[in-house]
């Protein structure tokens, strides 16, 4: 009965007036920023953690404000896949398969409600999951050692390259990237290294002046680039009645795809686009040659969409009791929990434990609350999906400026935040996927520490990592991982790849 | 292709020096066994391994902008530096108002829409910043309207 009394400490939290406002809150910039096209998860809670951390709120308030942003984001990107045939985020391109010939079909409102019902089941059987599976994990985590951990690190690494790019050198080149910027600054050792006389860099380079950069600000940049091709003509929007019948017929659809988009979310770095594309897979050749698949069948809506939001949810998994980050979004929740002065970990569980079950119970309640916005309310934001992006990206600039100002009031941050905005745009024109470079600014040091007391505790003999059978199998999972995508790309490719 | 091979032979440059800066680094007197070396030397190794397979086998050549657009590129980042520099002595009303019409103009080019969203997001994000987040920004430089 420990679960219930843990549960019982999260809704004491969470059910805090003030908590209760700032997820409601969170829910409702998250499906915004989610239905924005060009505002993805990741962006949209990277530019608002800054403003978080200076308006000084604690560690669980800021946590619920920004997983809700979180869930709300994976919610909202479907309305511009149904509506524009444009995804509002990476997770909801495979969305646009059977929404947008739906709404062409004048089916827009069955849409919505289809897959705002399969974002709420996608997402609560998640949340179920991840409560009851993110203790046993944690506990496995305490017999991690130096050891186990530097090899648990590869395999975020090398999973995580094999999804996010389709080239596994282009890849790795990222995540070293990362992990060499990562050793700049006053390290562990206590020697500084690579700081080149500069005071500025002594203190290491922060990674939200990258994330921000190298998200937000390349956004930026890709919009200018491509400027008037992405205005599409919208679909109207008519009446939104429930289509029980509809809805009744894809519920199966929805706990299938729920369950295969938890098990994509909590591999290490595979997230949401590669649950929802797996969701929307497997039940087309569930289904066979009987769906209307690509011509707007309904089942097409609900599958990736509880697959996206299942995905979400599972990614927490690994975050939270390893610290290992299982996609782009919950690296850049990770960033926060650093900024925080929080370690994610087995010992958050025993440690902070207000703070894990204060999440999951807002999770839950959040699910909740982004039912009720996203079906009887989804017409307001469709309203604000309307703002053109000559509005929205220099506001989008102008949050991020002013954000890292108010964090670290330097215009040194500030140059380098428009410089990773610069190094983002050239990565995402030559297929160098950019959040391997944020895990290896985030888990750089941690690595290091890790590989440093192995060979402490060894006195430098490198067999030490492979001394456990635990770091055994995490060493050939990690191989695996960044081998297989080779040769298995015609199977397993990038979602992006096949919307033509 | 040609970029994938600059690329790479840019990053082996750069992991060239990295690892020269690298040997410099001053060791503690009493050092663990792995010392403060190691770990960069290891990731240069990689990045020069991932750069010779970048070289060797290059992915088709990514679709650059024509120049026009790289202009308005290049322009849109000098803006934002101008900006980065202008935001402490200036105030956040002016400059935020100049580079962010400078930058819808930009996105859809049309000069009266394009002032009306700076000043529009200037005035609205710093009532928001201001008042609503509490964020200290100063509006305006110092002496003028006191």
């Amino acid at each position: 009965m420990d679960l219930l009394s843990n549960l019982a400490l999260g809704f004491s939290v969470a059910l805090s007036p003030y908590t209760l406002m700032l997820s409601v809150i969170g829910c409702f910039l998250g499906t915004i920023i989610g239905a924005l096209p060009g505002l993805g998860p990741s962006n949209g809670v990277a530019i608002l953690i800054p403003i978080t951390f200076t308006m000084g709120f604690d560690a669980t308030q800021a946590l619920v404000l920004l997983t809700s942003v979180y869930y709300g984001a994976m919610y909202g990107g479907r309305i511009s896949s149904i509506l524009l045939n444009i995804p509002g985020d990476e997770p909801a391109l495979m969305t646009t398969l059977d929404g947008y010939p739906m709404a062409k079909q004048g089916k827009a409102g069955d849409a919505l409600v289809i897959s705002g019902v399969a974002s709420f089941v996608g997402a609560f059987i998640a949340t179920i999951f991840l409560m009851l599976l993110a203790p046993y994990i944690a506990r496995l985590a305490y017999k991690f050692g130096p050891a186990e951990y530097f090899a648990l690190y590869l395999l975020a690494f090398s999973t995580l390259g094999g999804i996010a790019s389709n080239n596994q050198a282009k890849a790795a080149m990222a995540s070293l990237i990362g992990l060499g910027i990562a050793t700049i600054g006053q390290g562990a050792s206590g020697t500084s290294r690579f700081t080149f006389g500069n005071l500025h860099l002594l203190d290491g380079i922060d990674f939200l002046v990258a994330i921000v950069g190298l998200f937000a600000i390349s956004e930026v940049f890709v919009f200018i680039e491509s400027h008037g091709k992405s205005s599409s003509i919208g679909v109207k929007l008519d009446k939104v009645t429930i289509p029980f019948r509809l809805l009744g017929q894809t519920f199966g659809t929805m706990i299938r795809g729920s369950l295969i988009g938890f098990v994509a979310g909590i591999l290490p770095g595979a997230g949401a686009s590669l649950g929802s594309f797996m969701a929307y897979m497997a039940e087309k050749s569930w289904v066979g040659s009987k769906g209307n698949f690509g011509k707007g069948d309904p089942r097409g809506v609900a599958a990736p969409e509880a697959g996206n939001n299942a995905a979400a949810g599972g990614a927490l998994v690994p975050m939270l009791t390893l610290g290992v980050p299982g996609s782009g979004t919950t690296a850049v929740l990770l960033a926060l929990l650093m900024t925080l002065n929080i370690t994610p970990g087995p010992t958050l569980f025993t440690d902070r434990p207000e703070v894990v079950w204060g999440l999951i119970a807002t999770l839950l309640i959040a699910n909740f609350v982004l039912l009720a916005m996203n079906v009887p309310m989804v017409k307001v934001f469709v309203k604000i999906l309307m703002v053109p992006p000559a509005i929205l990206l220099p506001g989008v600039t102008m949050i991020s400026f002013v954000g890292i100002y108010s964090l670290t009031g330097s215009y040194f941050d500030l140059l380098l935040m428009i410089g990773f905005g610069v190094l983002g745009w050239i990565f995402r024109k030559m297929d160098i996927p950019t959040v391997p470079v944020i895990l290896g600014i985030l888990l750089g040091s941690n690595m290091e520490n890790a590989l440093r007391r192995a060979m402490t505790l060894s006195d430098g003999d490198p067999s030490y990592l492979f001394s456990s059978p635990i770091a055994v199998v995490l060493w050939i999972l990690a191989v695996v991982g960044f081998v297989a995508p080779i040769f298995m790309r015609r199977v397993i490719r990038k979602p992006q790849a096949i919307t033509d | 292709m040609t970029g994938d091979r600059i690329f790479g032979a840019v990053m082996i440059l750069l992991a060239l020096g990295y690892i020269l800066s690298a040997s410099t680094i001053q060791v503690p007197l009493f050092p663990d066994p792995m010392g403060p070396k190691a770990f960069p030397y290891l990731i240069a190794g990689g990045v020069i391994v991932a750069s010779l397979v970048m070289i060797l086998r290059p992915d088709p050549e990514a679709e650059w902008p024509v120049m026009r657009t790289l202009a308005a590129l290049v322009f849109a980042a000098v803006v934002m530096v101008a900006y980065a520099y202008a935001i402490k002595p200036l105030g956040f009303l002016v400059p935020t108002a100049i580079a962010a019409g400078i930058l819808s103009y930009q996105l859809s080019p049309r000069p009266l829409a394009a002032a009306l969203s700076g000043i529009g997001l200037s005035v609205g994000l710093f009532v928001l910043f201001r008042y609503a987040l509490g964020l200290g920004l100063v509006p305006l430089p110092k002496g003028w309207l006191g």
